[in-house]
């Protein structure tokens, strides 16, 4: 091994020590019994979860939460299966502009797109609700759909969808049969990630949401009270265990887009 | 026989490029018809056009006497095996060769019969429920064929079916195909840039330079009466030795460097014979080492340059005439035949009957 790649190797490890470091102190809180958030720890319990169990609230909170998610990553995944299809298949003026524009929100602050958002939603009159978060949700999810789907479409190689029709099938059997089979996976990924992103989304929620809070703007609001902190930690452990498990399944599907295909070839 | 694809001067052109440029072919009924010429010749753009997968941009498609214009390739009696043959890859053997049975009304028992039936004819008994990514390279082809012999079309299209193969299978494919066509007596079409490959397989060649059909025969004719000096390079190898023409009625009379003044008849030379330039082409094989620089037979003296040992023949390069011009022949090594060293001076015959003359 050279040198560079010693310390690369080096520097990775600090960085992800880093990034996921403060992200264990939650589960060890949340298994703390004491209430108050501090070294050392003061004994095991499971009461902080069993807390959870009883908040209506959060209940609720956790269905807006998954009305919207839900919604939104169907939403998304459509749009993006739809822009990527016509992007990797057709040729035609403004292609590479309207990509560009859509891909936005990958790198614009999410506050700007949120509050570009409640602008444009009061300025035509249409009430707050969850259905404006599905739409703020939807917009954030298209990008990193589009992106998954591309690279299925891409590698979808055109001469089956031809076999297909030179077989006797029409445009329509060809899809069915032929194209969407083959990009499941690709739609399974987009559909995870863009449920992941809905679910931890905060800002955009924070913005567009009416009476109804989501679970990211419960747990915000919930940081006023001090003695709900270990339920709210224990909340946070949940999530986030829920998480990873939905980003490995799609990159589990994200993988077997790219290796059914390749094995095609 | 009756026709049964018609191509009518059709061109199509991709931007600036003329990929086939005013094509007319009639290609009967039954018959085994291959498209030959080089890469980017406009081979696969015809084949896709007479499928149904391009438009032309000018001309007409009749298949079966009825015309193709704007009908779609799920609609013609067409079909066709890739070149990388297209095999649905979540799809096993069984459900790719049944693909196109969906729409029919067929029973299940009948279609299980058809399918176990077609899967014989190409040689993959047994192998129904395997599945796609499984196949090697030959049985990923046998797959395509089934997939498109079992609904019977009118024309069975190949795109250079056999280029991914290695040689061995490749020459057992040939003769497979060749095996199955005559069976099922379906009309196959087949694009090649393989010279071998058409005259074996085929009753008819069309050889195809810059989108244009160039010449269309039969293999025999095609290989001992090309009409021009580029099919004739471009199908097997051929000397090329400049002449006048010295006198031009029923019989031609030439004079050249290396054979001397010689006669032939009218109908070996092609072109107008405007010009009393020409270029004669004789194979290789059609001339003969007749003996050592001692004897007296043979027409022509030459000494040995260069010789290339393939197995069976062995190709020698032979210098003749007074200039630098110099012969290829090829001699079989079988029986009793002499091997002839570098350097050494030797006699050659020429067979003037297989002789052709190019005038343009
Ligand atoms: N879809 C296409 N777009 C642009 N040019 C094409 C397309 N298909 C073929 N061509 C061009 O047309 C010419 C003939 O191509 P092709 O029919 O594939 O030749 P062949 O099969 O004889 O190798 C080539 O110059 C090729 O680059
Ligand atoms: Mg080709």
């Amino acid at each position: 091994m050279s040198r560079s790649t010693k310390y690369l190797k080096i520097f990775a490890y600090t960085y992800l020590i880093f990034l996921y470091a403060p992200a264990l102190l939650l589960p060890l809180f949340s298994f703390n019994a004491s209430q108050i958030i501090a070294f050392p720890l003061s004994g095991f319990t499971t009461n902080w979860f069993e807390n959870l169990l009883y908040q209506e609230t959060l209940h609720e909170a956790l269905k807006n939460s998954l009305i919207v998610a839900v919604s939104s990553s169907i939403l998304g995944t459509i749009l993006g299966v739809l822009a990527s299809r016509a992007a990797t298949r057709y040729d035609f003026t403004g292609k590479q502009i309207s990509l560009t524009f859509i891909l936005a929100p990958l790198v614009l602050p999410e506050i700007i797109v949120g509050v570009a958002l409640l602008i444009v939603l009061i300025q035509l009159g249409l009430p707050l609700n969850l259905w404006s978060v599905v739409l703020g949700h939807t917009l954030l999810i298209l990008p990193f759909s589009i992106l998954i789907m591309n690279s299925a479409f891409s590698n979808l190689d055109i001469s089956l969808e031809e076999a297909s029709m030179d077989l006797g099938e029409n445009q329509f059997g060809t899809f069915y049969r032929v194209i969407l089979p083959l990009v499941f996976p690709g739609i399974m990924a987009s559909l995870l990630i863009g449920f992941t992103l809905s679910l931890d989304e905060f800002i955009i929620a924070f913005f567009l949401t009416g009476t109804e809070t989501t679970l990211p703007v419960y747990i915000w609001a919930q940081f006023r009270f001090p003695k709900k902190l270990p339920t709210t930690m224990a909340l946070g452990t949940v999530l986030l265990i829920v998480s990873l498990i939905l980003l490995s399944l799609s990159e589990y599907f994200r993988r077997r887009a790219a290796n059914s295909q390749n094995s095609v070839l | 026989m009756t026709t049964l694809v018609e191509v009518q001067d059709i061109s199509k052109s991709f931007g600036a490029v003329n990929a086939v440029d005013g094509v007319s072919l009639e290609i009967d009924q039954g018959q085994f018809f291959s498209l030959l010429g080089p890469s980017g010749c406009g081979k696969t753009t015809l084949l896709r056009l007479i499928a149904g997968f391009e438009r032309p941009s000018s001309g007409h498609l009749l298949i079966d006497n009825k015309p193709m214009d704007g009908v779609e390739p799920n609609l013609r009696p067409t079909n066709m095996v890739f070149q990388n043959y297209a095999i649905f890859p979540h799809l096993n053997v069984e459900q790719n060769v049944a693909y196109g049975l969906r729409k029919k009304s067929i029973s299940k028992i009948e279609k299980e019969e058809m399918i176990n039936q077609v899967l014989e004819l190409v040689g993959l008994s047994e192998l129904n429920l395997r599945s796609a990514n499984a196949l090697s390279g030959g049985q990923k082809q046998r797959v395509a064929l089934a997939r498109a012999l079992i609904l019977k079309p009118k024309v069975l299209l190949l795109d250079e079916p056999l280029s991914a193969l290695d040689k061995k299978l490749r020459e057992q494919m040939q003769l497979e195909l060749r095996h199955l066509q005559r069976a099922v007596g379906i009309t196959f079409i087949l694009v090649t840039h393989d010279q071998e490959e058409a005259l074996t397989m085929s009753d008819k060649v069309a050889v195809m330079f810059d989108g244009k059909v160039e010449q269309v025969a039969s293999p025999r004719e095609l290989y001992e009466r090309p009409t021009s000096q580029r099919v004739a390079s471009f199908i097997g190898a051929m000397n090329f030795i400049n002449g006048t023409v010295m006198e031009a009625k029923n019989e031609i009379g030439i004079n050249s460097d290396i054979l001397g003044p010689l006669t032939i008849s009218r109908s070996q030379v092609f072109g107008d014979l405007t010009e009393n330039k020409i270029i004669i082409g004789i194979r290789p094989e059609r001339i003969s080492i007749v003996s050592d620089g001692s004897s007296v037979t043979g027409s022509i003296s030459g000494r040995i340059t260069d010789a290339s040992y393939f197995g069976e023949t062995t190709y020698y390069k032979v210098a003749c005439g007074k200039g630098s011009e110099t012969l290829t022949v090829s001699a079989q090594n079988s029986f009793g035949q002499m091997d002839y060293q570098i350097g050494e001076e030797v006699k050659l015959n020429v067979d003037i009957k297989s002789l052709v003359g190019f005038s343009d």
